[in-house]
């Protein structure tokens, strides 16, 4: 019964903050916050007492940690159905850490509207989290449709208006029609599979444990799996697909850059795990080197166009289509150890790209600007904020110690027997991260200073959310264990299905 | 025939809407009175609508040779009526309730002139006859020139009117050269007989084909589809709000469903060149109507384009016409009708009492969020529903429609509802941030403050929980269109 909860209480968080608006500017932060630790409470309630060795996998029913059945449509087949494994329960526990923080990184940032602030806030969290947890195929849409429209709230109605001839509605539609216009293609996706299981079983059902016995023809399956994978592609970013990333970043708030980068991109790369794979896995084996290879390609691609970027939060955006690169890279190299090190890198790069998107907005706050060309010498004029970005950029670049490593890591070792050629330029993707990392530093926080005046320095709300952060990568950095072995069953499922589909693949050639 | 007790019960809803306009009639005559024309109006509708579960019971049945009513047709009388109800709430709260303020010249007659459009529009679903169908037809329209332009002083009012007639008219008389042509070949006039001649013959002659065309063309202008959109946008615009929502749902809705009933027995419905050629018009619709739409800044112009791209999307499943396609026109047309009136309703109680002009310019409603919330959430809510966005009842009518082209492979269609939708997004959104923005100093329509406590207001309160409750718990709707199919 805790699952539906897990979705509930963000939205009933949202409405509470909502209305108590007319109370007070303040009443709604600390219900956001409540609201959100409650989540994180539960969510780690539920990875320390839940039992992870079991996990969808092939052949048999896929069997959950905790599951939550009741009909809802049943004149579609539809029911709403939600479960939890290892890597749910993960992002989970990452949605809430990730709420928590938002709310606390727009407590002054966000001065107008609070309450409804919050209010799309809080269902962002409350989507992506139906996400996380949805197993029918339908709901799973739902989720993944519904949690726009509070996004596009936000970056249009709090964003920074950004560069010239950029307005922030137009990055707000931008993302809104990337994002819905994929989405549709994914429905029709969905809409085909389903009837295509009708069409052998005579059962309407929209629920993933019946769609995965489905028996496709081979060029059936491929184009239904292309239409998943164009809907998370955009979502995840692969390259194509990427544009509206930086510009949705830019204009931002804070929290909306925190929540996209931190989870948003994580729920592309969920699904992929979740559904694309298990669902298809001869068209993904099929497909994998052509994912890879655009995998590699993002990698090279983002890291060279963040090198190049002057506004601070474009650069950490375009660094975030490179660093899930790497991730893409694992999820299609059918490695088992890759597969864990996408789970870490996620997890990682959920932490430090919030982060390093917490510090620009406490800079935003200061300087009032993200041009870095504008910036220079800050070093000497505010203690530990250039500190603390120094390390963040270190776990961006995938310094030894730091999640990034141990995910970067991982899946470099785990993809190199599967393609070496292609993990090894791959890997130049961590020198061309070490030049971006370093000149966003170098730009912005040494250099000669544009004004002597000394800046503000961090409160302890500021302070303690980064050093927060950065004990919490620095922890997956060395004992990252804990994380693995939550995911180890699930990550395994899908290896599984995507050896086994691979195997067939050899044998056929 | 002999008509019997069973025979009454069918036509409950009609005889009922009939006896209203008669009283509204006789009313006004006796003594004119607004509220009092409102609340026959207003009785008379709801006891028609009531009077639709009885006449379910008696279905199906013939009454007489021009009307049948089946499940199907009680789900569209309910509909329509529904709207209409709608409408006419919407009527009392636009033309002011204080003598002085408000509509200054005749108030009564606009009910007169939509119930006898809803009694055209009941004809209309229940007809299997084409003389059935073009009397339903013509009882639709007529009264609805004269509701167009019943702001006649206002000049957009008239021209609108005027206009609406003309081609109202072309429309006529494409359907009624058709209908000729069918029966030149047939020689009845009759549904079934017209069934009859092409089950017998195997390829359907040349002449009924194009009998079919051109009662397509008529009918299409009433559906406003590409290329018979051209007056729309300008009718939408020119009408009175309210009238403007009477248009874009009873009247579309009711000739949808002959449309539907039409197709079912036409030889497009097995493929072939019509086929094609309506798929041609579907695509052009939904392309047309959503760019369009990208460039206005006139609220009530933009739902007019929106509506032709929506009739569009509603195409796919008549296409299709197989397995669950009936059904999904069903829940389309049953969600797109809630929405549509959220979004005129809206605009109308923006634009009350009235003061010769709607407040249809985008930028009157910048910043409604921060004077008027809830009103605001209600037309957030249509907007998201019309862009089909999930938590609103447009989302599953798009997913039925999604279904029914995917089960029938019409993959070219799906492709343009995609691209079309995306585009839809745009401006939808468009106008959804626009309720949010900054107010500007400039304030020239507002909606009285206790609008909520108005009929109008209250019926629009019933439309956006409705639309946010079938986009959440669709299945009673669901089970109960699954046995409305045609009998």
């Amino acid at each position: 019964m805790i699952l539906p909860w897990l979705i509930l209480i963000p939205f009933i968080g949202g409405l509470l903050c909502w209305q108590t608006e007319r109370f007070s500017n303040t009443l709604p932060r600390w219900i956001a916050l409540v609201t959100m630790l409650l989540l994180f409470g539960f969510g780690l309630l539920l990875w320390i007492t839940g039992d992870f060795t079991q996990a969808p996998a092939p052949g048999g029913d896929p069997v959950w940690a905790h599951e939550f059945q009741v009909q809802w449509i049943p004149r579609l087949g539809i029911t709403l159905h939600l479960a939890m494994d290892g890597l749910s329960v993960l992002m989970v526990a990452l949605t809430g850490l990730l709420g928590v923080l938002s709310v606390l990184c727009s407590w002054n940032e966000i001065q107008n509207r609070v309450g409804f602030f919050h209010l799309n806030l809080m269902w962002i969290l409350g989507g992506v989290v139906g996400v996380f947890l949805a197993v029918d195929l339908f709901l799973f849409f739902f989720f993944w449709e519904m949690m726009l429209v509070p996004m596009y709230f936000l970056i249009a109605l709090w964003g920074h208006s950004g560069s010239e001839g950029k307005t922030r509605i137009n990055a707000a539609t931008k993302f809104f029609i990337y994002t819905q216009a994929s989405g549709l293609i994914m429905l029709i996706a969905i809409v085909s599979l389903v009837f295509v299981h009708f069409d052998q079983t005579g059962v309407l059902t929209f629920n993933y444990a019946d769609l995965l016995k489905t028996q496709m023809s081979r060029s059936t399956e491929y184009l239904l799996m292309l239409g998943f994978f164009i809907a998370f592609a955009v979502k995840f970013p692969v390259v194509p697909f990427h544009s509206w990333l930086p510009d949705a970043h830019a204009q931002a708030p804070t929290a909306g850059s925190v929540d996209l980068a931190g989870i948003l991109l994580k729920t592309a790369a969920y699904g992929l795990i979740r559904f694309a794979l298990p669902l298809f896995p001869h068209a993904s084996a099929e497909f994998a080197p052509i994912a890879m290879w655009l995998g590699a390609f993002a990698i090279i691609y983002g890291a060279l166009l963040s090198f190049a970027q002057t506004d601070i939060k474009r650069l950490i955006a375009y660094s975030s289509v490179s660093h899930m690169g790497f991730v893409l890279i694992a999820i299609y190299s059918g490695s088992e150890i890759a597969m864990q090190g996408a789970v870490v890198q996620m997890m990682a790069h959920g932490l430090s790209a919030a982060a390093l998107f917490i510090l620009c907005g406490q800079l935003y706050e200061r300087l009032g600007t993200r041009d870095m060309r504008e910036m220079g010498g800050i070093w000497g004029r505010m203690p530990w904020l250039p500190a603390i970005s120094l390390f963040f950029a270190a776990a961006a670049l995938g310094m030894p110690g730091t999640g990034n490593f141990v995910g970067e890591f991982l899946i470099l070792i785990g993809s190199f027997p599967v393609a070496p050629w292609l993990t090894a330029i791959a890997a130049t993707g961590l020198v061309f991260g070490s030049v971006y990392s370093l000149i966003m530093i170098h730009r912005a926080y040494f250099g000669p200073a544009k004004s002597d005046a000394p800046l503000a320095g961090l409160k302890a709300r500021e302070l303690s959310m980064v050093l927060g952060l950065a004990a919490l990568l620095v922890l997956l950095g060395v004992y990252p264990q804990p994380v693995l072995d939550t995911s180890a069953a699930s990550t395994h499922g899908v290896q599984m299905w995507m050896s086994n589909a691979l195997n067939q693949l050899e044998l056929a050639r | 025939m002999d008509l019997t007790i069973q025979h009454f019960h069918a036509l409950l809803p009609l005889l009922i809407t009939s006896i209203t306009l008669i009283a509204v009639m006789l009313g006004i005559a006796w003594k004119r009175d607004h509220a009092l024309a409102f609340g026959i109006s207003v009785i008379g509708l709801n006891l028609a609508l009531f009077s639709v579960f009885i006449a379910a019971s008696a279905t199906p049945i013939e009454v007489t040779p021009l009307l049948k009513i089946d499940k199907f047709a009680c789900f569209y009388m309910a509909l329509v009526l529904a709207s209409t109800l709608a409408c006419v709430t919407l009527i009392h709260a636009y033309l002011g309730n204080e003598p002085g303020k408000g509509y200054p010249g005749n108030r009564e007659e606009l009910y007169l002139l939509m119930l006898l459009s809803a009694a055209g529009g009941l004809v209309l679903v229940s007809a299997q006859h084409l003389a059935g169908l073009f009397i339903g037809l013509e009882l639709l329209s007529v009264p609805s020139y004269g509701m167009i332009a019943y702001a006649f002083f206002n000049k957009r009012s008239l021209e609108a009117g005027i206009k609406y007639m003309v081609l109202s008219a072309a429309g006529s008389a494409f359907l009624l050269f058709g209908m000729a042509l069918l029966y030149a070949e047939a020689g009845s006039l009759s549904f079934n007989g017209i069934a009859a001649l092409l089950t017998n013959s195997t390829a359907p002659a040349l002449i009924v084909e194009v009998g079919f065309g051109m009662m397509l063309v008529g009918l299409a202008f009433k559906l406003s589809l590409v290329p018979f959109h051209l007056w729309t946008p300008d009718v939408y615009e020119g009408a009175p709000a309210p009238v403007a929502a009477f248009l874009a749902t009873a009247s579309k809705v009711a000739v949808f469903a002959v449309l539907l009933r039409l197709y079912q027995m036409s030889p497009a419905a097995s493929g072939g060149w019509m086929s094609d050629l309506l798929s041609l018009i579907a695509i052009a619709s939904i392309l047309v109507g959503n760019l369009l739409a990208l460039l206005q800044n006139n609220i009530k112009r933009l739902l007019g384009y929106s509506s032709i791209a929506h009739f569009g999307y509603l195409l796919i499943a008549l296409i299709a016409s197989k397995g669950l396609a009936t059904e999904a026109i069903s829940v389309y047309l049953m969600t797109y009708v809630l929405t549509t009136l959220g979004a005129f309703g809206v605009i109308t109680l923006m634009s009350t009492p009235f003061t010769g002009r709607d407040a249809d310019a985008l930028y009157e409603y910048r910043g409604l969020f921060w004077r008027r919330p809830y009103l605001t959430a209600v037309l957030t809510v249509m907007m998201l529903s019309l862009a089909g966005i999930p938590l609103t009842a447009g989302f599953i009518g798009k997913f039925y429609i999604i279904g029914v082209g995917v089960q029938s492979q019409q993959w070219w269609l799906l492709a343009a509802l995609v691209v079309g939708s995306a585009i839809g997004v745009f401006y939808y959104l468009r106008v959804m941030v626009t309720l949010f923005l900054v107010e500007p100093n400039l304030r020239r329509h507002d909606a009285p403050f206790d609008w909520g406590q108005r009929a109008g207001g209250m019926m629009l309160m019933i439309v956006a929980l409705l639309a946010f409750i079938l986009g959440v718990y669709p299945q009673p709707l669901l089970s109960l269109v699954a046995n409305m199919g045609l009998g």
